[in-house]
């Protein structure tokens, strides 16, 4: 009896270290408050909800323009040729032997294009675009897709409410 | 050259490798420059750590040559108290020094329906294993007080690409390292210096390299690396999202494929095992085509989410046979062969393949990819 009740104790006391060594590690007191001016600098990264989508607009009929300077070459004159990745077409292939992933027929969220194309691309100057181009761009990519037409629009308000093709096309599931 | 009868070298800054010794990356293997990879060569490797310099290589917008006293990582989004770290900073937190492997999803890829690579060098290369040193990521959120509503962190890189992904936060407060340390020196430009994400077990992709910001949200942000890649898509359409452990797999890596056996006689047959969800528990290896399985030894240490090495002897005859590998880990699961693979996901090449490799021995010695 004595003994289980000294190993209580003794758990006990080992518990409330186990808390006090929790609190101390709560402040390393490293690394200092970024100003805002930083973050804003950094935080380009775009959700699905595209609350973080900054101020511009654009249309495919800019877009194409710019398509064909500064992607065409890589990409094929209408997103469709590559050499590098296919980014129309391919809608319905998805379930057959030869499935053709693009943005028209893959990706599931519009806002992903605006988010990659703004950080990545163009491949040799990466990150030098600015938002009336991205969105461009963007409009471009999805009106050559068939989602969007000629005329739309795109921008932080429209760009989220585009319905891709596949947009409930993914799960989340383990592979097996 | 009698090396006794004279002084040899003198002492050195940094050491090199013997010039005897050539066993390199397999830079390119798909002829591709823009794909920027390079293999591993595990046919020549001991042991389970890769050496730094061979660890494979996977990047999305090249290697880029970052100034450590520029660098920072901001730590932000919903959290109460955003912080900025240089990487001096991140070095002071308590350290955690732990050995895993990283494996790309993408190793295998082209074996999905048949044997493609020749060497395990590119069947396999796409796998390394080292002892990692960095601070728990659950420090750095501990620092910054996370926020109501926080499930997922996107963590972005400093490179071209700004490469980023969406982690689960159970993953982040649980065993994700932000490494900067490989093998007891500082990471290789190419393996993400002066910092990176190390989420063991899974894919790759994840452990983004180069690591300048982690912004905590409320859900998966749709980056492009997990939605148009890193997804696996099934023979109906659909796809599968967020299939991020590495399903446990293992390969004979002597006697492998472009290895010429000299003769008769006895074989130590020495391999690497692996699993995403734990501890490798056991390794059988069939020398006759799948008739008969022996079990392995497991050379210790048998770590978590670690290379595992393995051996067992054998006496070969001198006729054709098959050699295969398959390992079980601690979840249960045990490594299945090709065609099962093909059962469960179809037969669209994709992510995750984890198939039992089977190498060829025939009569002369000469082992190929069957």
């Amino acid at each position: 009896m004595f003994k289980r009740r000294r190993a209580l104790i003794a758990l006990q006391v080992a518990l409330a270290n186990c808390v006090s060594a929790a609190a101390t590690a709560e402040s390393y007191d490293l690394g200092r408050t970024p100003t805002s001016a930083a973050i804003a600098a950094w935080d380009i990264a775009i959700g699905p909800l595209g609350a973080e989508l900054p101020t511009g607009h654009g249309t495919a009929e800019a877009g194409a323009d710019l398509f064909a300077q500064k992607c065409a070459m890589c990409h094929g004159a209408t997103g469709r040729e590559g050499p590098d990745p296919v980014l129309a077409g391919g809608q319905n292939t998805l379930a057959t032997d030869k499935p053709i992933r693009t943005i028209g027929s893959y990706w599931p969220y519009a806002t992903t294009i605006f988010d990659y194309v703004r950080r990545a691309m163009p491949l040799q100057a990466p990150g030098s675009l600015r938002p009336d181009e991205v969105y461009a761009l963007t409009a471009y990519l999805l009106y050559a897709n068939g989602i969007i037409e000629h005329a739309t629009i795109i921008d932080g308000a429209s760009l989220p409410q585009v319905l891709m093709p596949n947009r409930h096309g993914f799960v989340v599931a383990p592979r097996d | 050259m009698d090396t006794t009868k004279q002084q040899g070298g003198p002492a050195t800054a940094h050491g090199a490798r013997s010039p005897a010794e050539t066993s390199a990356r397999l830079v390119d293997p798909l002829g591709d420059p823009r794909s920027t990879q390079s293999l591993t060569p595990l046919q020549d490797l001991h042991g389970i750590i890769t050496p730094s310099g061979l660890h494979f290589e996977r990047h999305h917008a090249g290697v880029p040559q970052i100034k450590p006293e520029a660098h920072r990582l901001l730590l932000h989004g919903l959290v109460n108290d955003a912080k900025i770290f240089t990487v001096e900073d991140i070095k002071r937190f308590p350290a955690t020094t732990k050995n895993y492997f990283i494996e790309c999803s993408g190793n295998g890829y082209r074996e999905w329906n048949g044997p493609i690579g020749q060497s395990v060098q590119e069947t396999h290369g796409l796998t390394s294993c080292s002892e990692w040193t960095g601070v728990p990521l659950k420090h750095l959120l501990g620092e910054a007080h996370i926020a109501p509503g926080a499930a997922w962190v996107v963590a972005e890189g400093a490179d071209g690409a700004a490469m980023t992904r969406s982690v689960p936060l159970d993953k982040c407060l649980d065993d994700v390292l932000v490494a900067y340390a490989q093998n007891g020196e500082m990471l290789r430009p190419e393996q993400g210096y002066p910092l990176r994400l190390l989420v063991p077990g899974w894919e790759g992709n994840i452990s983004v390299k180069w690591l300048r910001r982690l912004k905590v949200v409320d859900r998966p942000y749709q980056t492009r690396e997990e939605t148009s890649k890193y997804t696996d898509l099934m023979p109906d359409g659909s796809a599968k999202q967020f299939t991020f452990v590495m399903h446990a797999k293992s390969v004979i890596t002597y006697p492998s494929g472009k290895h010429k056996l000299p003769g008769p006689g006895f074989y130590e047959i020495r391999g690497l095992a692996w699993s995403g969800r734990g501890r490798i528990t056991r390794v059988e290896v069939s020398t006759d085509d799948g008739a008969s399985w022996q079990e392995c030894r497991l050379q210790g240490p048998v770590l978590d989410k670690c290379h595992t090495r393995f051996s067992c002897d054998w006496r070969w005859q001198g006729k054709a046979t098959i050699i295969q590998s398959r390992c079980t880990d601690e979840s249960g699961y045990r490594q299945s062969t090709r065609t099962e693979l093909q059962a469960a996901q179809g037969k669209l090449p994709s992510y995750h393949y984890n198939a039992i490799q089977r190498w060829r021995i025939d009569a002369s010695g000469e082992a190929s990819n069957v």
